[in-house]
């Protein structure tokens, strides 16, 4: 049944998707390990670049099935990928062992530094690789499960949702900033040294890690058309369009939110937990309401309601951060970022591949590309239908 | 307990002194007197000091510490009495009185002047008298405080003479508190002790506190439980001022949250755009402050004062301006797509933070306070700056001037009717596009003299704006959207509740709880404290 689930999504698209993704994340490792003078050789800072990409992408794919598909638009969703990254940080740091500047065996150094005497009660388990990963699921699903079992519940929907969960974020910012809270106030966790035995800094491990965010973002992506192209997804959509009536027809939406806001916790906190072990820290700065806003704007840039589009647009627009904020123009990065909010809102409102599949929609064999209203048609149907 | 002889002359000197104040003194004849401290026997000495204590100058004060100390010597050459200081084998000769140089002499050059206890004891009265009799009101209230904090019992003489001849009742109040201090601590009868306790509990602060307690905790008897009574009774209202204290507090930084969050509740509450280049109008008034006080310093310097009532109606201007144009340039096309606007309205603030950190530095900008909001005074016991006073009963004008507006005149009279029936107001002949705009554009102008005020207690930065605007919505979002009596309910309650939960929970554990409840609050009542009833509700 589960196979069906799955095989049901795979169209040619998401077959094409799939190929691609796997191909860069083995092609792209593969070549950095090759010889300088190979002419297809890929620097090592390439691969930590690009798996940084992959990250975001799934964090951006995160956020397109909560606000593409369901129209929950959360502005909380770095608080899910810091509180993954954090669980991974907190294996990594138990890993680090008596080779920390005060070679304590079961304290990190920031504790030792605090003076403490012993192990916090929830850093108890993360010396466990396998503890540590259930938890880089478990902790930001049940954070979105309490999270939106209170607020959908309540029916607080639109911009007072993405308030509050700006504000969740913003909480959690603010107390992981304190050093009383154990996770290392300000500094956060960082000098990593290996994952699972092997030396976090080789040029192996790092492709290897970068195969791993290329495959969890092309799992995170069938899981995503696998949903959407069920029978759930079809409710989905009829909540974003128009929650009212869908309740008044008989469905339970307060499930469908809260299943849906879960599954999108859980994938933006493995995207979290891979960002960690290649980008070598994670601080409380992760939380900045800033990054969740950012987010939104990937989806928005590659076009929400379509999945692949927040993959394009994570991919565009850090690829664009990164020369930007490289060279010198790095002063000007804020004036275009802040642009794109802007033209993006008012030219582009379906995003770069949501205009270019709406443009090949005439073929018949994209008839079932998801969402026939458009989501801006869908939100104003919505104001009047009220 | 000092010998009774020492305490008769120091009444002794205290007659002196009072001939002495009216006496004016000379630098010629304080050289003679200082020389005769070096002239004979302990008795010699002691009327010595009476004499110069008796001329009431305050040059004398040093001299005789210097005295107490041991530093001054006899030279034998002239026999004159000098300051000296070890240096080699030798000494470093200085004049007592005017610390002029007087060169070096030999170890066998000068005698020192010994002193025993009874000397130093002289010493120290007759120091304590001379600033305690001082014409000088300030100088007098230091000398009481300071006997009140060493609670010296050998003072109460001196005190009674002083209380006698006070006339400030400032300074007397101080003095007679002094005097129930050193009563506490001397060995004074039982009913002295209780009458001191009485007077000490009517002082209610930390001080007395600390001086009951301890007498408190002595041998029982009536001294003992009048003692505890007091401390009760002054715990009671340090509470009590503490509460006080933490109410002030709250509206203080209510007011603040008011400012930043009331040009809000007119373009998010009232208009429904949700914009979150709000902080950046607050920082663009900020700004303004700062332009407009740079102009006086530089040119006209006497204007200063009056800085920030120039700075209001241009930042009121600019940001308002800033306003209209971003709503007719973006915001118009994204009515009724709330969550595309807080995108668009995301990325203005990027560009205008840019657009600021280009023209004017990424770093903090000094804004000067005028002198009518520096400095503070005391209510009570707790102390109230007046830049906080003046932005409180600022933060009210403005929220007064706000409804005024929206309630008494036409513009206001057409932006609730935009607001509460689109369509049919447009059809009773109202410009709906021209009512946003200038809707919108009071909104930031607001905003904008919210910097203002802002901007003589934060720093004036960049990021200035961004440090309010999630503030700013959990206070619209809280007081009920669309109500202003809302917002400020929910400035003052979300100020005073975080106020009081810091002492237990810290400044930055306060706010999470506080965010923390309004999130569980917006569970309850999801459109706010004070709801709007009607259609449009259901939106």
């Amino acid at each position: 049944m589960i196979t069906a689930f799955f095989f049901r999504a795979l169209d040619g698209k998401t077959w094409a998707v799939l190929a691609v993704l796997l191909g860069i994340g083995i092609a792209l490792p593969l070549l950095s390990l090759t010889d300088p003078s190979f002419p297809l050789h890929v620097p090592t800072y390439v691969v930590a670049l690009v798996g940084k990409y992959l990250c975001y992408a799934l964090l951006a794919l995160s956020v397109d099935l909560v606000w593409g598909y369901c129209g929950i638009l959360s502005l909380g969703h770095a608080a899910f990928f810091a509180l993954g990254g954090y669980a991974m940080g907190m294996y990594l740091m138990r890993q680090i062992g008596t080779r920390g500047v005060y070679a304590n065996p079961i304290l990190p150094d920031f504790m030792v530094f605090l003076n403490w005497t012993k192990l916090p009660w929830f850093w108890h388990g993360f010396d466990m690789f396998w503890f540590a990963a259930i938890m880089v699921l478990l902790v930001p699903g049940l954070l979105a499960f309490v999270f939106g079992w209170f607020a959908f519940r309540s029916r607080v929907t639109g911009v007072y949702l993405s308030i509050i969960t700006q504000a969740m974020t913003y909480a959690l910012l603010l107390a992981f900033f304190r050093n009383d809270m154990g996770f290392g106030g300000n500094n956060g966790l960082t000098d990593f040294k290996d994952i699972l035995g092997f030396n976090i800094q080789a040029p192996e491990t790092r492709g290897v890690l970068f195969f791993a965010s290329a495959f969890a973002l092309a799992l995170g992506f069938l899981i995503c058309r696998a949903v959407i192209a069920s029978k759930f997804g079809k409710v989905l959509i009829a909540v974003r369009d128009a929650e009212s009536r869908t309740r008044f027809i008989g469905y339970r939406v307060e499930g469908y939110k809260l299943f849906v806001f879960v599954l999108s916790a859980m994938m933006a906190g493995v995207a979290g937990s891979l960002y960690v072990p290649q980008i070598g820290i994670i601080n409380p700065g992760e939380f900045a309401p800033a990054n969740s806003i950012e987010a939104v704007i990937w989806v928005a840039v590659g076009g929400r309601g379509t999945l692949i589009g927040p993959i394009v647009g994570a991919l565009l627009v850090n690829f664009g951060k990164t020369w930007f904020t490289s060279g010198v123009l790095a002063e000007y990065w804020l004036f275009v970022l802040g642009g794109l909010f802007i033209a993006v809102t008012l030219f582009l409102p379906k995003g770069v591949v949501g205009t270019l599949m709406a443009r090949a929609r005439k073929k018949p064999d994209e008839t079932k590309a998801p969402g026939a209203l458009s989501p801006i048609e869908a939100s104003q149907a919505a104001e009047e239908g009220a | 307990m000092r010998p009774f002889p020492s305490r008769l002359a120091a009444l002794a000197i205290i007659a002196l002194t009072l001939f002495g104040v009216l006496r004016p003194a000379f630098g010629a004849d304080l050289t003679a007197q200082v020389n005769a401290l070096g002239q004979g026997d302990y008795a010699a000495l002691e009327k010595a000091i009476g004499d110069l204590a008796a001329t009431g100058d305050p040059q004398v004060a040093p001299v005789l510490d210097a005295l107490s100390n041991g530093d001054l010597y006899v030279r034998k050459s002239d026999n004159a009495v000098v300051k000296a200081t070890k240096s080699g084998s030798g000494f470093t000769l200085t004049d007592p009185v005017t610390g002029a140089a007087l060169g070096e002499a030999g170890r066998s050059g000068v005698t020192k002047i010994k002193v025993n206890n009874k000397i130093r004891g002289l010493v120290r009265s007759a120091t304590g008298s001379l600033t305690l009799m001082s014409a000088d009101p300030a100088q007098r209230r230091s000398a009481a405080a300071d006997v009140f904090r060493s609670g010296d019992p050998a003072q109460i003489p001196l005190l009674d003479q002083a209380i006698a001849k006070e006339t400030d009742p400032g300074v007397k109040k101080i003095m007679t508190e002094a005097r129930a201090a050193a009563v506490l601590k001397s060995d004074m009868g039982d009913a002295d002790k209780i009458a001191a306790i009485a007077v000490l509990s009517t002082r209610a602060d930390q001080d007395a506190l600390a001086m009951l307690a301890s007498t408190a905790s002595g041998p029982d008897g009536a001294v003992k439980s009048a003692a505890a009574d007091a401390v009760a009774s002054i715990q009671g209202q340090l509470k009590l001022w503490e509460g006080v204290q933490n109410i002030w507090y709250g509206v203080s930084l209510g007011s603040v949250l008011l400012l930043a969050a009331i040009g809000l509740a007119i373009t998010f509450g009232v208009m429904g755009i949700i914009n979150m280049a709000h902080g950046e109008m607050v920082m663009l008034g900020a700004y303004t402050t700062f332009v407009v006080q740079e102009i006086i310093r530089n040119s006209y310097p006497e204007l200063f004062d009056w800085s920030l009532a120039i700075a209001l109606p241009l930042a009121f201007l600019v940001s308002g301006a800033v306003g209209v144009l971003i709503e007719r340039s973006v915001i118009r096309f994204l009515y009724g797509r709330p969550l595309e606007t807080l995108l668009a309205t995301w990325g203005i603030s990027l560009i205008l933070q840019q657009a600021v950190r280009t023209y004017f530095g990424p770093n903090n900008r000094e804004v000067g306070n005028p002198s009518w909001m520096s400095g503070a005074f005391d209510l009570g016991n707790i102390a109230i700056t007046y830049n906080r006073m003046w932005i409180v009963v600022f933060a009210l004008g403005v929220f007064a001037v706000l409804m005024l507006v929206l309630k008494r005149t036409p513009f206001g009279l057409q932006t609730r009717a935009v607001t509460a029936n689109r369509p049919m107001a447009s059809s009773m002949g109202i410009r709906t596009p021209l009512v946003d705009a200038l809707t919108f554009g009071l909104g930031s102008g607001i905003a904008g003299i919210a910097g203002v005020a802002l901007s003589q207690i934060d720093n004036v930065s960049p990021n200035l704006g961004q440090s309010y605007i999630i503030d700013s919505f959990m206070v619209v979002v809280f007081g009920g959207v669309g109500n202003l009596w809302g917002t400020l309910v929910g400035a003052f309650t979300l100020g005073i509740a975080n106020k009081f939960l810091e002492p237990y929970a810290g400044a930055v554990l306060a706010k999470i709880l506080v965010l923390v409840f309004i999130i569980l609050f917006i569970q309850k009542r999801p459109r706010g404290l004070f709801a709007l009833k009607g259609r449009s509700v259901e939106a």
